[in-house]
């Protein structure tokens, strides 16, 4: 297998065009530079995760108000969409994401593909690394299955989501949504609620804002926290009034009836109770706190509609911001190959 | 704009200290109003540069004409053709006036005209932006060896370059002073240097 990548790289580095040479850009300052694949929020320090959300903030800058909300940045390259799990908000995200930046977008979903008619994870790999795909966005409900993908395939693997593992795109979105209506996230309090235990997108808003700085609370009932939730750089609080109360921000997470095989509550109505985010509730956070939802939303269970579209709720933003923020991912990641691949890095 | 090689012993020259680049500038705004007239114009300035030479452009086109010109930016990176080749740039902003840029005079606005590439990815941005009437090209610095076929409306000088040879533009904005030097790489010890590179 190692033989045949690094021939295919070969070939790739033989067929590049070969251009005048341009006048030497070396910048001031070293790049920062993303991980070669996005898996895991934990694995963007603290300059790099900020370099994300300011170019996310260029973008969005460079196309306000524009009649061609398009850019020509990625022309040529090939983002597959690889979705195993079912998705809207993330595979249309990363689609548009793709189309702003003038990629080709292939988008492949489990059903109505051979997946279905019992092909494995790794076949699929190798038909993706054959069409000779730049980028790979995957969303699985394994655990890891990213992180296996990315030993299968040349181009660029962006987790959008993992089982019950991680959605690093999610966390950046949630950044960005809260840096641009709190300012800087150092020493800011957000709470997260809810269903923590199969929640991937509080484990990389956990380990993201946590390395931006943010001072972050989980509530939920005990048995929808996961083992070793000690460890994690957060304090942990069982009453959601008393933690809300001054809070920054908060987030409330789905709960995930998909995953839930045992009881982990005894009735939806006790834990909207208990965990909900109502009308009272929502008064309790400071004046200009914002309340976040990664969707989609099981309104009258964790939120109830009156807070979910009421003011401070940025609901809404969140998902407008996931485009902006994919853009700068997929920028990041897919510039600067040939020089990567020419070892001059 | 561009760092030259650390090791290569190289001659600096100052070619324009602080007086001469005001002088420069002054006399690109007249250039500006003769050839425009009452017409109003748009200054958009290429990063990082190039903002500052256009907001030093405007405040004389300002005083001279004694009408408020407007200004802004217009960050390039993401239409480069070479993102593919160098590390992932940092975007700088992109700000066009309140009154766009459809059926304007524009003037794009930078430090150094060199290949011409930079000039190509600006066009091409603009092109996303509006349309405007007119777009003209105002640089402080010409050094030749261009790439493509573009050529500068206003040039504040031109100065022959071999290609090896750097101009630095410093501004008091970014660098703290105001001069514009070429580096040109000592030619014996500079070889010399080349190939010692090329053994290791």
């Amino acid at each position: 297998m190692t033989t045949t990548v690094r021939q295919i790289e070969q070939g790739r580095a033989a067929s590049g065009p070969t251009a005048p040479p341009t006048p030497a850009q070396t910048p001031d300052t070293a790049p920062i530079r993303l991980p070669r694949h996005l898996l895991s929020a934990g694995d963007l320090n603290r300059a790099t995760a900020e370099h994300v959300l300011s170019t996310a903030e260029r973008i969005e800058q460079a196309i306000a108000g524009r009649e061609v909300r398009k850019l020509p940045t990625l022309r040529g390259r090939t983002v597959v969409n690889l979705f195993f799990e079912d998705s809207t908000r993330t595979r249309i995200s990363f689609e548009l994401a793709a189309k702003r930046l003038s990629a080709d977008v292939i988008t492949f979903s489990a059903k109505g593909s051979s997946v279905s008619k019992g092909e494995s994870l790794k076949d699929t790999a190798w038909t993706l690394q054959a069409m000779g795909a730049d980028a790979v966005v995957c969303r699985h409900s394994s655990s890891g299955a990213p992180q296996q993908l990315s030993a299968w395939v040349d181009g660029h693997v962006i987790n959008a989501g993992d089982g019950t593992h991680e959605h690093p795109t999610q966390a950046l979105l949630d950044a960005y949504t809260l840096r641009r209506h709190l300012g800087p996230l150092v020493g800011r309090r957000i709470v997260v609620v809810g269903d923590v235990l199969h929640s991937r997108v509080a484990r990389s808003n956990v380990l993201l804002l946590s390395t931006l700085g943010a001072q972050l609370t989980l509530v939920a009932p005990p048995t929808l926290l996961p083992v070793g939730v000690q460890a994690w750089p957060v304090e942990v609080s069982y009453d959601l009034d008393a933690a809300l109360v001054g809070a920054d921000a908060v987030m409330m997470l789905r709960v995930q009836r998909e995953r839930m095989s045992g009881a982990f509550f005894p009735t939806a109505r006790e834990y909207s109770r208990s965990y909900g985010l109502d009308g009272r509730r929502r008064a309790l956070i400071a004046p200009h706190g914002i309340v976040l939802h990664p969707g989609p939303m099981n309104r009258g269970m964790e939120i109830t509609p009156q807070v979910a579209d009421g003011a401070g709720s940025v609901i809404v933003e969140q998902v407008a911001n996931g485009v902006t923020v994919r853009m700068a991912v997929l920028y990041l990641l897919l510039s600067g190959e040939i020089e990567m691949a020419g070892g001059t890095a | 704009m561009t760092v030259s090689p650390v090791t290569a012993p190289e001659i600096r020259t100052e070619i324009l200290g602080p007086p001469d680049i005001a002088r420069t500038i002054d006399r690109i705004a007249h250039q500006i109003l003769e050839r425009n007239g009452d017409r109003p114009v748009v200054l958009l300035g290429i990063p990082t540069r190039g903002v500052h030479l256009a907001r030093r452009l405007g405040e004389r086109l300002t005083a001279f004409a004694d009408r408020p010109t407007a200004v802004g930016s217009l960050d390039i990176t993401l239409y480069r053709d070479d993102l593919r080749r160098h590390p992932p740039r940092a975007l700088e902003e992109t700000r066009l006036p309140p009154g766009g840029v459809d059926d304007a005079v524009v003037i794009l606005v930078d430090d150094v005209l060199y290949s011409g590439r930079t000039i190509r990815a600006a066009l091409d941005a603009l092109r996303d932006h509006g349309r405007p009437a007119i777009v003209q090209l105002a640089v402080l610095v010409d050094r030749g060896h261009r790439q493509l076929p573009i050529r500068a409306d206003y040039v504040g000088k031109n100065i022959p370059t071999a290609f090896g040879d750097d101009v630095a533009v410093h501004l008091v904005e970014i660098d703290g002073m105001d001069s514009v030097e070429l580096a040109r790489a000592v030619p014996t010890r500079g070889a010399a240097a080349q190939s010692r590179q090329g053994a290791v």
